[in-house]
């Protein structure tokens, strides 16, 4: 499925993917399928030692193989209709090389002895043939074999398994609700992904990984035909590593902010969601107009995490600060020389930013990368400094070091593994503060939920931001609803001024399937963690216009 | 095997149709193969290949649809993708706006395959993006540039008789240098079906010379300025404003082209009156499949004529609503311009701001189309007809029908990404904020 299709058919606005991407892509395949747990280990370990083989039989001095099966289901639904249930599976082999000092990568979806071996040579020929115009050779960090293993994202219920009949029926059940409290429309939306991946390579390494991840979503929208104005407001779910378990009703995982929304932490009432959406997006219809100027920002983890993973995620991509995507993404502001510092303030003093690939529940959650590199969680701001970067294994020894953070990914089987962002969360204060307190401590502010529109250059200095949900606050209190804002700032500027975090209880998280990045196109699914945080004084900006 | 001849298509495709007795069924065929290269800090970097040839069934039960897709093309799995289609239609719910398939159609015949570009293979890209790498080093510039190749076929057949076959070539190439001190950068791309047209020297040097150019630039401040936008970045804004013309997002109120009070702006003039855009899949300069994936025929159709909004897109459930015919959105546009090149745009300006490209376009409001994004890549301050010196780059809020309201002049368009697009030259143009990005 093409991703404009894919945007187009889930009713979500193209706010919903971060940047220019590929394909959403599978071969359609019968329910039942999905619950196939395809060839074992011992089936793709003979696989794998074909192609390992054959490459190395053909000069290359490295090898790694990844045989993936990738299934996902897409359901999508508007009003009282079924637009389409999708289940797609892709299934095949990703085979990369260094020869001559060049990579090399080839890809097959024939899946026999000589189409493979056939494959790997193709990798070997594609690194000879660049060898050319290579100016020095790859240089790949020491990663010792760890021989065969296993791992599984620690689901309670695998979604392939639950009826597509049950979920069509909750769908409708969200829908049902948000046109009974108002909504002119609404399109609701399950989207499932079992990514099933095996690892091989010359180093030794054998892993086998089941990963799981869902996202739950609806946007609703309110029109009045006289005035001739709409409003929407996006779910309030986030993409999360978890399975359909997410998708209960637990009050303890619920936040009720005085009068303001109710958000979710590691379960979400979707249909309670959509009830508070119909009657919020009325309500934009008539909310003031927000006057431009300075104010206290409070974000929600909904809307947070959005701006985390512009502001902080990318621009410490190891692979952007060397200029490795200057064509496309750009560079970074936060250069070598920055971190070798040691002294660069990113952030005010509590601000502390950690890359985690082994957080529960969230989307980055694997036991190891795509190029078997064990998972691990690092500092990537502490205490407001910059200390480090994300790298992967032929870009690490630039950093001074001997060993990758772990950083690869690689969309599927198909397609290349490169430098990936991993979870980057900002860590929640040790101090007992909650949303209420923050509320109560505000005079005059502005309370954003959702994620909105959002933009940021290509050094990832200069960002603008929107959201779902904004609500006014004077002298420490909600006083109504506000609309056409947008925030914007400089990323150091804007992480300075943070001035409060609320504490672990309000930690949640935001994530998103669609990362985009490089050439072609890939995406990468990731989430980004942080409790509700004020940011003093920042720039909003009226996006009020009339044509 | 990834390119099929018509002939080799329609039998697979007939042979197809001949395993069920569905209600109604649909066939569709894609094949091809593409190859890329990318550098970056002046050597290769990545680089890959891939070859595929895809079957998907559509089965209609009633009201009941079912697809199901396979790569594998024996007539074991060929009669397998049949049955698990008809599966999926038993299980899946009734669709209410279900349409029935159309009938035999007629296409247009747009030339679209070249040869040259079908046969490129990896030392050829490895030629391109060494010469290109050769000029960079020789400039003592660094560059990133990525380069794709790529030739395709889709068939289409139906149990009603329709059938559809066209093939197609692509080549992209773009580029990205950077001065060695960090200040100043420079881009070029560009797109075409022939190979043979892409020119990647003339590309690099443009690349080069706005880099060095671009270098150490000034601040203005932010405001309301006449801008040039070369056709990459014009073409940006006025391609979102062509995706947003769907029929029935506007007479459900929720498009820019919702009229106050219900209905929508078709016949309004909605756009200054030098604005013509039109579609066409036979166009010489973006030639396009001639059919949708429904299997309707893509035509020559005008969506602005001096600025009237002429055509919506119509779905055929929505075209049926509304008493229209089914029009599918198009695949590229062409935008008419002027005669005067950029050079001549930017001798006529005043006071200006020239655009290379934007950067991180994202929407505002559907409402209003507003979009918001940065400039990129070479941003130049033009004063009394001469470019004077680089400015930092600026994040704009604005709206292409605002944009298409503030025009000055056109000049000739090229093709970019895909469309023909005129540069243009656009007053009190919204920069709302600065940029220190290079």
């Amino acid at each position: 499925m093409k991703r404009r299709n894919f945007v187009k058919l889930s009713g979500l606005g193209m706010g919903a993917t971060l940047l220019p991407a590929g394909l959403v892509a599978g071969h359609r395949i019968s329910a039942e399928e999905l619950l196939n747990s395809g060839p074992d280990a011992a089936v793709k370990k003979r696989m794998a030692d074909v192609a390992l083989n054959a490459a190395k039989s053909k000069g290359a001095t490295y090898a790694d193989v990844r045989i993936g099966r990738y299934l996902r289901q897409y359901l999508f639904t508007r009003e009282n209709k079924v637009q389409n249930i999708v289940n797609s599976e892709s299934y095949g082999i990703g085979i990369r090389v260094i020869a001559n000092g060049t990579w090399g990568f080839a890809s097959t979806n024939e899946m026999k002895p000589e189409s493979i071996a056939r494959c790997a040579e193709e990798a070997v020929e594609m690194a000879n043939a660049n060898a050319e115009i290579q100016l020095e050779p790859v240089v790949l960090a020491p990663q010792k074999g760890v021989g065969e293993q296993v791992w599984k994202t620690p689901i309670k219920k695998n979604a392939f398994e639950i009826p597509v009949k049950e979920k069509i029926d909750l769908l409708m059940e969200v829908n049902g609700a948000a046109l009974k409290n108002g909504a002119s429309f609404v399109n609701s939306n399950l989207f499932f992904v079992n990514e099933q991946k095996y690892f091989a390579s010359t180093d030794g390494s054998y892993i086998d990984q089941d990963v799981h991840r869902m996202w739950p979503t609806f946007t609703v929208s309110a029109i009045n035909k006289q005035t001739g104005r709409f409003k929407s407001r996006d779910a309030l779910s986030a993409p999360i590593g978890m399975g359909y378990e997410y998708l209960s009703d637990n009050p303890a995982e619920k936040i009720i902010v005085p009068n303001g929304p109710t958000v979710y932490r590691y379960a979400y009432n979707m249909i309670e969601d959509a009830t508070a959406a119909a009657l919020q997006a009325k309500e934009k219809l008539t909310a003031k107009s927000v006057p431009a100027g300075k104010y206290d920002m409070i974000l929600d983890p909904s809307n947070l995490g959005l701006t985390i993973h512009e502001s902080v995620g990318h621009p410490l991509e190891l692979d952007r600060v060397l200029g490795y995507e200057a064509n496309l993404a750009g560079t970074s502001f936060a250069t070598m020389e920055k971190l070798q510092s040691k002294s660069f303030q990113y952030g005010s003093k509590i601000v502390n930013l950690k890359a985690d690939k082994i957080q529960p529940n969230t989307m980055g959650l694997v036991g190891y990368d795509d190029e078997g590199v064990p998972c691990k969680q690092w500092d990537l701001v502490k205490n407001g400094v910059l200390v480090n970067f994300q790298a992967t294994r032929d870009q690490v020894h630039l950093l001074g070091e001997k060993e990758s953070q772990g950083c690869s990914f690689a969309e599927s089987w198909d397609s290349v593994q490169f430098q990936r962002m991993p979870n980057v969360s900002l860590q929640p204060h040790p101090d007992k503060y909650s949303i209420h307190d923050m509320i109560k401590d505000t005079e005059k502010g502005i309370y954003i939920l959702g994620r909105g529109s959002s933009s940021i250059d290509q050094q990832r200095y200069n960002f603008q931001f929107s959201g779902q949900l904004f609500y006014e606050i004077k002298d420490g209190a909600i006083v109504g609803m506000l609309d056409d804002v947008a925030y914007q700032s400089n990323t150091q500027e804007f992480w300075n001024s943070c001035a409060r975090i609320c504490d672990k209880d309000d930690y949640r998280l935001f994530g998103t399937f669609f990362d985009g990045k490089g050439q072609p196109g890939q995406v990468s699914a990731v989430s980004h963690g942080c409790p509700t945080t004020r940011f003093n004084g920042v720039n909003v900006i009226n996006t009020g216009r009339k044509i | 095997m990834a390119i099929l001849s018509q002939e080799e298509a329609k039998k697979i495709i007939d042979k197809v149709l001949s395993y069920s007795k569905a209600d109604e069924m649909k066939v569709e065929l894609t094949g091809g193969r593409s190859g890329n290269i990318r550098f970056a800090r002046n050597s290769v970097s990545t680089a890959g290949a891939t070859n595929n040839l895809s079957l998907s069934v559509t089965v209609v039960l009633g009201k009941r649809i079912g697809t199901s897709d396979i790569n594998e093309f024996d007539d074991a799995s060929l009669e397998k993708a049949v049955r698990r289609a008809e599966e999926m239609a038993r299980l899946a719910p009734e669709n209410p706006e279900y349409m029935p398939m159309p009938g035999p159609q007629t296409y247009a015949k747009p030339q679209a395959f070249v040869e040259t570009t079908a046969n490129m293979k990896a030392p050829d890209r490895a030629k391109l993006a060494g010469a290109s790498i050769k000029s960079i080093m020789a400039s003592q510039l660094s560059g990133a540039g990525f380069l794709e190749d790529s030739s395709s076929f889709n068939a289409i057949g139906n149990s009603k008789g329709l059938f559809g076959y066209h093939k197609n070539t692509s080549v992209n190439f773009s580029l990205t240098i950077r001065t060695p001190d960090g200040t100043g950068s420079g881009y070029a791309a560009g797109d075409y079906n022939d190979a043979t047209k892409l020119n990647t020297g003339s590309l690099t040097d443009i690349a080069i010379q706005k880099a060095k150019a671009s270098q150490k630039a000034a601040a203005l401040e932010p405001g309301k300025y006449t801008v040039i936008l070369e056709p990459l970045a014009a073409g940006e804004l006025v391609q979102f404003m062509i995706r947003a013309m769907d029929a029935r997002t506007a007479d459900e109120g929720r498009s820019f082209l919702s009229k106050k009070g219900g209905g929508t702006r078709l016949g309004e003039k909605l756009l200054d009156e030098r604005v013509t855009i039109y579609s066409d899949p036979t166009d010489v300069q973006i030639p396009s499949s001639p059919f949708s994936a429904e299997g309707y025929p893509h035509e020559r159709v005008t969506w602005f004529d001096k600025g009237v909004v002429k055509n919506l897109s119509y779905s055929a459930f929505w075209a049926k609503q509304k008493g229209a015919k089914p029009l599918p959105e198009p695949s590229g546009f062409v935008m008419t311009g002027g005669t005067q090149s950029l050079a001549e745009l930017i001798k006529g300006t005043e006071k200006g701001i020239l655009v290379t490209r934007f950067w991180y376009t994202r929407w505002l409001d559907p409402q209003t189309l507003l979009y918001t994004g940065l400039t990129r890549d070479g941003t130049f301050y033009i004063d009394k007809g001469q470019i004077k010196h680089p400015v930092k780059n600026f994040r704009f809020n604005e709206s292409p029908v605002i944009m298409l309201n503030n025009l000055e002049a056109l000049g000739i368009p090229e093709r970019t990404r895909g469309n023909m697009v005129p540069p243009m030259r656009i007053r009190d143009f919204t920069f709302s904020s600065l940029s220190d990005a290079v």
